[in-house]
């Protein structure tokens, strides 16, 4: 049941169930079947041949390094990589001057695999295929929406960059673990060097299938598909959208329909393309311009022994060694700075101290050249007593900005531990100095340590541990 | 959405009997909206001519499929080849006046076209 203004559901009753279609530009020079350039961002109809205006007699031929990449994200994402060709995917859309797509129908090159969010959520994926990207069209004239535009512009640029399909399954439950799998695959796709992960520059592309169905049922409900998703806020903007509308529409005893819908930005309402009952019928069969594709036994080897730690393991392993929870990994090796941590920790500092510095204090990409020694000793000072936790952060902030060994710099900041008769005769003097204070102090007015303990940091500029002070006052009652 | 009779030799909704009333032949209206998708515009005479042609293509098909094909690998292409690549190396891209010359209606380099929608 949604709620009278209709922007959310009652989770108690409402599962959404989420299926993500990704698609992702493989970072290669040249188009998938022929030499022109892979490029974003070039002056319209720059990067055009023969094959890419689909002119007669003109032959796909595939780009090695397109298998590469999509060797490596299937790997990555635990797919088996199989023996896969190529199919035509026929349609008539300006947008592809063949009149067909060349995609990847019923032998995909990577099958059935998996990735983990940051949480431990594994979500599956059912499989990911090789494509060629359309070229772009702009809708000119109407109100620039797709339904009423007076006519349509083309660049052929993006028409043939390779594309990689990445279709999970329907195991996503809400809208944040929709933004998180994104995210993941981002990482991923990235951490592989498949793809820039530019959502913003549409390297990577999302529809949402968005279906509702009362909880504690199995059974899928009708979805609907959701299009032009560009970023990840839009994405969980449209997922809850969608919900809404279906909750809405079920609880109003009508039947969701089976649709493609647009996201909106602007009014932040999915809108009805085309109903699937004028199903798309694109009539798939092999294509008989390429040959098939065995990657082998050899080459995926290759490509595995080559692949990076991913992030999934770079979380396990920096969990298991700082004894840090798994999700609270996530920013730091986000951040890059699992490796730096995992070096301090080497090097006898605190796990804990390492990783809630790495998470709150170094947000800053020159975080990335710190030496581990240098962390490690300035954590281990911390820990040690030699600076407070207000001193170490300062100390820190400066060996990113400036570089040099936070004993230096520590020093050069007058940060020396202070001993602790010269605090007592601070604190002894504040005393005397403050009787009324004091005495509501005395008197069990808790909020006078504050006073206090504020003006013996002002006296000796905030080199003092606020620990130490509290204790020193309440021994003096 | 499989399109190719040696693997759904009993799919009861492969296109060939799609609303047709006899499972055998395919019909007049298959063949339509075929021609509709491919923007064909076929008249009276031309759709009963290639309802039959096309029928005796799937008779054909489930001729073979009539053959006990056990332990036959399906095959996709005729060509016993495997794994023909380009390198990825960038070759001369046309150039984009000449091309734009060509086309039929032009608007700030790109290509011009009318309003196009797959619904229809």
């Amino acid at each position: 049941m949604s709620d009278a203004t209709g922007t959310t559901i009652d989770l108690e009753k409402w599962e959404i169930v989420v299926g993500l279609e990704v698609h992702a530009e493989l970072s290669t020079r040249t188009k998938l079947f022929s030499s022109a350039i892979n490029q974003f961002g070039g002056e319209p109809n720059t990067n055009i041949d023969p094959l890419t205006l689909g002119l007669p007699g003109s032959l796909p031929v595939l780009n090695e390094q397109a298998v590469e990449l999509a060797i490596r994200v299937g790997l990555a994402l635990n797919c088996t990589v199989q023996p896969n060709e190529f199919s035509r995917k026929n349609y008539f859309y300006p947008d592809l001057p063949k009149d067909y797509q060349i995609s990847q129908f019923d032998r995909p090159i990577d099958d059935e695999g998996h990735l983990e969010l940051p949480d431990g959520t594994v979500i599956g994926v059912e499989r990911a295929h090789l494509e060629e990207d359309t070229g772009k069209s702009t809708h000119v004239g109407g109100g620039g929406r797709i339904h009423d535009a007076g006519h349509s512009t083309i660049d052929y640029n993006r028409a043939g960059v390779p594309l990689l399909e990445i279709v999970g399954k329907p195991d996503i439950r809400s809208a944040d673990q929709a933004k998180a799998y994104v995210s993941e695959l981002r990482s991923i796709l990235m951490a592989v060097g498949a793809s820039d992960g530019k959502m913003e520059e549409g390297s990577m592309r999302v529809d949402c299938n968005v279906s509702v169905r009362p909880r504690g049922t199995t059974e899928l409900g009708t979805r609907c598909e959701v299009k032009n998703v560009n970023s990840l806020r839009s994405l969980g903007r449209a997922i809850e959208y969608e919900a809404v509308r279906q909750v809405d529409m079920i609880s109003a005893g009508e039947r969701v329909q089976q649709q493609t819908r647009h996201w909106n930005e602007d009014d932040g309402r999915t809108h009805k393309l085309r109903s699937k009952e004028e199903a798309d019928d694109y009539r798939f069969f092999p294509e008989p311009d390429l040959v098939e594709v065995d990657p082998g036994e050899e080459w995926i080897e290759r490509v595995r022994a080559a692949l990076p730690v991913l992030p999934a393991a770079r979380r396990h392993r920096l969990s298991e060694a700082s004894g840090v929870d798994l999700a609270k990994t996530a920013i730091v090796v986000e951040r890059g700075l699992d490796e730096l941590c995992l070096a301090a920790i080497d090097a006898g500092a605190d796990p804990v101290r390492t990783l809630t510095h790495a998470e709150h204090n170094l947000s800053d990409e020159r975080s990335l050249d710190l030496d581990p020694g240098a962390f490690a000793s300035l954590v281990t000072m911390e820990t040690g007593g030699d600076l407070t936790a207000t001193q170490a952060k300062q100390v820190l902030a400066e060996m990113v900005s400036s570089g040099g060994s936070p004993a230096d710099i520590a020093r050069a900041k007058g940060f020396e531990a202070m001993d602790n008769s010269e605090l007592e005769g601070i604190v002894d003097d504040l005393i005397a100095g403050s009787p009324d204070e004091w005495q509501r102090f005395l008197e069990g007015d808790t909020k006078v340590m504050g006073f206090f303990v504020g003006q013996v940091m002002k006296a000796t500029r905030g080199q003092a541990d606020g620990k130490v002070v509290t204790k020193l006052l309440n021994s003096r009652r | 959405m499989n399109d190719r009779p040696s693997e759904s030799p009993d799919n009861t909704e492969s296109p060939a009997n799609d609303g047709g009333a006899d499972q055998s032949r395919i019909s007049a209206d298959d063949v339509a909206k075929v021609a509709n998708l491919s923007r064909l515009t076929l008249d009276a005479d031309e759709l009963e001519l290639f309802t039959h042609q096309l029928a005796d293509i799937l008779d054909h098909a489930r001729d073979i499929e009539s053959l006990d094909l056990d332990g036959v690998e399906p095959m996709a292409r005729p060509l016993p080849l495997v794994n023909v690549f380009r390198a990825d190396e960038p070759g001369e891209p046309l150039d984009r006046a000449e091309v734009l010359a060509a086309a039929p209606s032009v608007e700030n380099d790109q290509f011009r076209v009318p309003p196009s929608l797959g619904e229809r």
